[in-house]
């Protein structure tokens, strides 16, 4: 196994019941990348975590999660991994002090005082400390959250959709911190259903069902999905997306702002049916493949195809 | 929809989501009907409210027909079985004040002589007061069943004794609760039960919590083993226990004015024990049960049968064989031997051995099945 390698799982299956959540993942991520962690909801992407992070036992594969077997060393894996679950779950009848302070605890840090005021100093939270967190709003909890789980310097940060429901200002400061932990050498990997968030990451792995559709950099993403995208604009054209939708050679037919995009594999085949659904005054335009169009084509392919494409 | 008609579909949809979540809860469902039932073959069978078949020690100095025919009234009563024949008194002192029996019956040597000369030589029975409901059938009904039984041996030359109302003297000594107070056994039984019910119950919520509120999966992701966190659950209510036995016992003082007599450190270590025993059993539940309510319920079960096993309401020795089987395995019931025997009768600590030791047995257990039912991932 290549010791340079965060994560290193191969043929990763989780079932519960007779319910195959997760099927046959590999992951090989680098350290010190940002990795971002993709796929529509009850795609296995929580699943997914949670077995690397030895929450969950794994049904089938095996792996190594910074050097130790993520079956028999979760103790030392937990030790130097940062896991942020996708609810959030401090103690809300505990202050934010209280949270930080047991977390420090848990992990024999040292100076534990100084850790924590300069903790909270940087959180921004110190004035606010002897709130209880059950009171914070949803953009403060999760940087309570981040703040929690890296305070003990972990070489891992597995984040679960920590911008969920946050308002765009504190998910742009949240993707600073990210990146600056990126920086003292820290390897991340972000599950988001955001597409900018996505774009910030050094590569993207999809999933879809369970399995893994896709992996690569935002480009390669999307020269991967061999798609052409067409961008129709002009009065009426949002009552074309009717017509256009379920027609042969598109795969997607989806609003973005007050134009639509239309995507398929076959460039000719979407412009002849273009053509025969013509309206006036909309006007056609092949455009490059936005990230969210790949996706999109993507999900509504998974439904009956779920082959991998890399 | 306006109208009773659509009130009553709103009150039928309620009906069906209900009975629908009551069936997946299968501890709640089960507890529902296991729950009466309990109480019913306990309260039914189990509990004797003028128990018959205490233990009793029987020290004799003399075998002659009259002493015979009075020891198998007595053993025919009902009352007395007679485990053990003891010639030597201080032993059967020993056997009661470890209550293994509730009575020891002394018929003195000369008996029979000074009866026949008209002495009215005695009979001693010594019971064990400190539970006086339990010795109250025996001791009360001892007269007349032993002057009962001499009406068939005085006849003849012996008629004119008979005449004269009983021909001995019947002493009952209550031992270590002469005036039979049922305070002096029911106050420091409380502590007990105080004890099981709040340290269990507390507990019982420690994991359940974690997992209701969704804080269980951050706690798993950290680095604390399993011991490590039941230990952490468990300790600060043993000072919350230490907290409540001093309320009581300066409460059983106090107002019930209940005595003392034996050692502090001995009462001390039985509750030191018996504390941790609940606690570790508390937490055990919380391994078990999937939310709060569960807990509650589970806590709720071990509760009853504690309370009416254990020698608490009833007298132990007064139970069917199958339900002393049963409160042996409580704590509770070893607890009350250790808190009455020592309050009550100053209790050794070698008298009180197998109690103490059946606690440590029962507490390790407990540890033990609760590391093996904690789960160390989400699955
Ligand atoms: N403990 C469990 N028991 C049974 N099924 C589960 C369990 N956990 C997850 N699943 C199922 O596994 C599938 C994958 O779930 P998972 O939470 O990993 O998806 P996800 O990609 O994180 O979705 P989301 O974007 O909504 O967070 C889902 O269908 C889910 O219902
Ligand atoms: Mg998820």
């Amino acid at each position: 196994m290549d010791a340079g390698l965060a994560i290193d799982v191969h043929g990763l299956v989780k079932r519960f019941g007779s319910k195959t959540a997760v099927d046959g993942v590999d992951i090989q991520m680098p350290r010190g990348e940002v990795w971002g962690f993709l796929g529509p909801n009850g795609s296995g992407k929580t699943t997914t975590i949670r077995m690397i992070c030895g929450l969950l036992r794994v049904t089938e594969g095996e792996g190594q999660c910074l050097g130790y077997d993520i079956q028999r060393e979760a103790a030392r894996i937990k030790s130097e991994t940062g896991y942020m679950t996708q609810k959030f779950s401090f103690w809300s009848d505990m202050t934010i002090r209280e949270n930080i302070e047991f977390v420090s605890r848990l992990y024999g840090l040292p100076h534990m005082r100084r850790t924590v005021d300069e903790t909270l100093e940087k959180l921004g939270l110190a004035h606010r400390q002897h709130q209880l967190a059950g009171a914070l709003s949803g953009g403060w909890k999760q940087r309570l959250a981040l703040a929690a789980v890296t305070m003990h310097k972990p070489q891992l940060l597995l984040l679960d959709e920590p911008t969920a429901g946050v308002d765009p200002q504190a998910r742009r400061d949240f993707w600073d911190e990210i990146h600056e932990l990126s920086l003292t050498g820290m390897t991340v990997l972000v599950s988001t259903h955001y597409m900018d968030e996505a774009e910030r990451c050094d590569r993207i792995v999809y999933l879809a069902h369970g399995h893994k559709i896709v992996e690569g950099t935002v480009p390669e993403v999307i020269e991967k999905s061999h798609l052409a995208t067409f961008r129709g604009e002009g009065a009426g054209v949002r009552q074309l997306a009717h017509a256009l939708k379920g027609q042969p050679g598109l795969d997607s037919v989806a609003y973005f702002g007050s134009a639509l995009h239309v995507s398929g594999r076959d460039a000719a085949r979407i412009r002849s049916v273009l053509d025969q659904n013509s309206s006036g005054d909309v006007t056609w335009k092949e455009v490059r493949p936005s990230l969210e169009d790949a996706f999109i084509s993507l999900m509504s392919e998974a439904g009956e195809d779920a082959r991998e494409y890399t | 929809m306006r109208g009773p008609f659509a009130s009553l579909r709103r009150i039928w949809a309620v009906v069906l989501k209900e009975a629908v979540q009551m069936r997946r809860d299968r501890i709640t469902f089960a507890m529902m009907f296991g729950i009466p039932v309990m109480q019913l073959i306990l309260f039914g069978y189990a509990i004797n409210l003028n128990p018959k078949h205490l233990p009793a020690a029987l020290v004799v100095e003399e075998q002659t027909p009259i002493v015979r025919t009075l020891v198998s009234a007595l053993k025919s009563s009902e009352y007395y079985d007679f485990v053990m024949q003891e010639s030597d008194p201080r032993k059967s002192g020993d056997l009661l004040a470890r209550g293994e029996v509730a009575f020891v019956v002394t018929i003195p040597s000369g008996f029979t002589r000074d009866l026949v000369r008209g002495d009215h030589p005695q009979i001693l029975i010594e019971a064990d007061a400190s539970d006086p409901a339990a010795a109250s059938g025996a001791v009360g009904n001892a007269q007349a069943i032993l002057t009962y039984a001499l009406r068939h041996d005085l006849k003849g030359p012996l008629a004119s004794l008979a005449d004269k109302g009983p021909p001995f003297d019947l002493v009952i000594h209550q031992m270590y609760n002469p005036e039979a107070k049922t305070s002096y056994n029911v106050v420091p039984g409380l502590l007990g039960v105080i004890l099981t019910m709040t340290l269990v119950m507390i507990t019982a919520m420690a994991m359940t919590r974690e997992t209701e509120q969704g804080t269980l999966e951050n706690l798993l992701a950290m680095p604390a083993k399993p011991a490590e966190v039941m230990l952490g659950k468990i300790l600060p209510y043993v000072a919350v226990g230490a907290a409540e036995t001093a309320v009581i016992l300066i409460t059983a003082r106090l107002i019930f004015d209940v005595p003392f007599v034996g050692a502090l450190w001995l009462l001390l270590l039985g509750v030191a024990i018996f504390v941790v025993a609940n606690l570790a059993l508390g937490f055990t539940f919380s391994t078990i049960a999937r939310s709060q309510m569960q807990a509650m319920q589970l806590t709720f079960f071990f509760f009853l049968p504690s309370i009416l096993l254990s020698g608490f309401m009833f007298p132990f020795r007064g139970m069917p064989e199958w339900a002393q089987t049963i409160g042996e395995m409580l704590p509770l019931t070893h607890f009350l031997r250790i808190v009455r025997g020592v309050m009550l009768k100053d209790t050794s600590f070698s008298q009180l051995q197998q109690p103490l030791l059946a606690l440590c047995a029962f507490t390790g257990v407990v540890m033990v099945i609760a590391l093996l039912r904690y789960r160390r991932t989400l699955d």
